[in-house]
């Protein structure tokens, strides 16, 4: 017989930590053609069982432990296991090896908005959601008018569901989310949904989280925010922990194992799909998407259509928050070619990844000819041996 | 009690609930007629068989109040095809579900299954229905009526325990179970009065459940005449009597087993 994993649900008050794993390993048993059917199992059966099947093992040999009140980051590439991990540690998936053993009630929004039916109403999926959180119906009722004021959607919530924006689903799934009262709260990637005004909800959220001293595991790929507000972290990769520790030192770590990889994939610049052409490069002119803190990033762009009087070149986060964006119109410069333009700017930017958005323009910015509405990423990574401090950018500043 | 204040915590009690009133919601949504549906599909199937073998080809057999006999018969299989077929495919439906939050898989296949009842519950009002049009006089033995249905809602369980389960992994079931329901609607005594047919088959025949509570449910609910068979009347005060209920206790044992055996990997086999 081989040995196998096991999950515990403990509630012992005494105890300080609130999750153990102890050796864990997860394997998945991937069929190299899925069977299905009863024919497809005949068929492997007479064939001698598994040969048509590949082992995977996704997590090895992982321990570790969170204390009760941590707020505790897990980081890693997609495919690392983390989602695997998470998933266990839920009671989704049963380890293949190894002990865990979770010291209380723990929620488990593995998603925001799990069990949402397009064809229910707004309402109606406030209870079915409620009721999948552990909630009782008349503990939903006194919650529901401050879950939908606070998703801010009163007016459509006798629509159904498959009227509502994406946007809308996301706040309303999160509104609910919030409510649960679990010992442990689980949160995976809450962050890569929803807009500006959607994750400072999010963060004041964590604020509140912090300041209840809940325990919460939070899976992201945003550093900033393992920075911000965990008070431990871990970073997986190819299923084994690689570095478990302050979350400044996984943050960094992580950016730099992610700049490694960018560096050995060979940059090709995607200009074909843009309406123009545009190339970032570093201040020797060599092409690249990655910039340590305060470098200089070099934007070239040259475009084909005639009449072009002016351009734009705006700097965004990954997630969209708008950083930066000159034209050549508000700034009053008049374009030296027809057909072809240079910019520079030193990027005193926080680590994490940026995308530019460029345009061409006519008589004046209101007058856009071409648009880029996402154009090339770059990262910017930071080096902490030179102080740190928090946000998009530095800014002078002095204390008296 | 223990077990059970565990497994029917408040927790799942309300998910529960919450499950069956999503399902109720969804499945009539769209149509003009809605709920009403669920008692007009069972009386409009009714109204093509009794005209068929009760007015055409008179496979009742002389026995009184054949009409209320024949939709019993209709009412009961309804129940046990709805619920199986329907349980069948709800883990795989509820994939969503499964994959991302770890609520008691059981509780799927239960709210699918409350669901039938709650039709049975709609449909067994309107078999009283027809009994008062009828005629039909009220027997003592309609207090059997209530053990029977436990019985075959129990064997219906087991079987869509196992078939939930099982479906995950092979998806052919579905067609399979189809066929299997197909060739039940034959061979069990529905359309026709058992009298008809020889006594050695109608032993045979009771020895399946469905069959079994079927007449059962006849016997005390719609008539004590001689030519409708039950298990009882066939085998006379023989053992074999006994074989359906073990057919039902080990049916469900073994569903529950193999859905507990199975529920850890559904998350992962979906």
């Amino acid at each position: 017989m081989k040995d196998t994993g096991k999950r515990l649900q403990a509630e012992d008050s005494d105890s300080s930590v609130a999750i153990k794993v102890e050796h864990v390993s997860k394997t998945f048993r991937l069929p190299h053609n899925r069977q299905n059917s009863l024919k497809g199992s005949f068929i492997n059966l007479f064939r001698g069982g598994d040969r048509t099947f590949e082992k995977q093992e996704v997590l090895k040999n992982v321990s570790f432990e969170i204390k009760k009140g941590e707020f505790f980051g897990i980081v890693g590439r997609n495919g690392s296991g983390k989602s695997t991990l998470l998933k266990m540690l839920a009671g989704i998936y049963k380890p293949t090896k190894g002990m865990i053993t979770v010291n209380g009630s723990l929620t488990p929004f593995i998603e925001l908005g799990v069990g949402f039916n397009p064809e229910l109403t707004g309402r109606e999926n406030v209870y079915l959601n409620g009721a999948l959180l552990g909630f009782s119906r008349p503990e939903i009722d006194a919650m529901y008018d401050d879950i939908v004021a606070f998703s801010e959607i009163e007016r459509f919530m006798d629509q159904r569901l498959k009227n509502y924006s994406s946007g809308m689903q996301v706040r309303l799934a999160f509104s609910i989310a919030i409510r649960a009262r679990s010992d442990i709260l689980v949160l995976d990637e809450v962050l890569a949904v929803g807009d500006e005004a959607f994750q400072r909800k999010c963060f004041s959220y964590f604020d509140r989280l912090k300041r209840e001293k809940r325990t919460v595991i939070l899976v992201t790929h945003d550093m900033s925010t393992v920075e911000r507000f965990c008070t431990k972290a871990m970073f997986i990769e190819e299923g084994k922990i690689l570095l478990e520790g302050k979350p400044h030192l996984v943050a960094a770590a992580y950016s730099r194992s992610n700049d490694k990889t960018d560096e050995s994939t060979s940059y090709q610049s995607p200009k074909q799909q843009y309406p123009f052409d545009i190339w970032v490069r570093d201040s020797a002119g060599k092409e690249t998407k990655s910039f340590a803190y305060g470098n200089k990033m070099v934007v070239e762009l040259s475009w084909k259509k005639p009449d072009v009087r002016h351009i734009g070149l705006a700097i965004f986060r990954a997630n969209g928050e708008y950083v930066f964006g000159p034209n050549t119109y508000q700034d009053s410069y008049s374009l030296k070619d027809s057909n072809k333009a240079t910019y520079t700017v030193d990027l005193n930017l926080n680590e994490g990844e940026y995308f530019l958005k460029a345009a061409t323009m006519g008589e004046n910015d209101n007058n856009i000819i071409e648009f880029i509405e996402e154009g090339p990423h770059f990262k910017v990574t930071r080096d902490y041996d030179s102080g740190r401090w928090g946000g998009v950018t530095k800014l002078d500043h002095e204390w008296l | 009690m223990g077990l059970f204040n565990r497994v029917f915590s408040k927790k799942n009690r309300a998910l529960l609930a919450e499950l069956v009133r999503t399902d109720f919601k969804l499945r009539y949504q769209g149509s003009v007629l809605g709920y009403a549906w669920s008692v007009l599909r069972p009386l409009l199937l009714f109204g093509i068989l009794y005209v068929i073998f009760a007015l055409v080809i008179k496979s009742g057999d002389g026995i009184p109040h054949f009409p209320v006999y024949l939709l019993l018969g209709i009412v009961l299989w309804t129940f046990f095809t709805d619920m199986t077929s329907q349980s069948l495919g709800s883990i795989v439906g509820r994939g969503d579900l499964i994959r991302k939050i770890s609520i008691p898989r059981w509780i799927i296949v239960f709210s699918s299954s409350i669901l039938a009842l709650i039709n049975l519950g709609l449909n067994m009002i309107v078999v009283a229905i027809v009994m008062l049009i009828n005629g039909v006089p009220l027997m003592q033995t309609i207090v059997f009526i209530p053990l029977l249905l436990i019985e075959l809602y129990i064997f219906a369980l087991g079987i869509s325990l196992f078939l939930s389960a099982a479906f995950v992994k092979f998806r052919d079931l579905g067609f399979i179970w189809e066929v299997i329901v197909q060739m039940g609607f034959y061979l069990t005594p529905i359309l026709y009065a058992m009298s008809i047919i020889p006594v050695r088959f109608q032993k045979l025949q009771l020895l399946n459940p469905v069959a079994q509570v079927m007449q059962d449910a006849r016997y005390s609910l719609v008539s004590h005449h001689e030519k409708v068979v039950t298990i009882w009347r066939v085998f006379g005060g023989d053992w074999y009597v006994l074989i359906p209920f073990v057919i039902v206790a080990i049916t469900f044992v073994v569903g529950l087993m193999y859905f507990r055996n199975q529920q850890d990997s559904f998350a992962e086999n979906l």
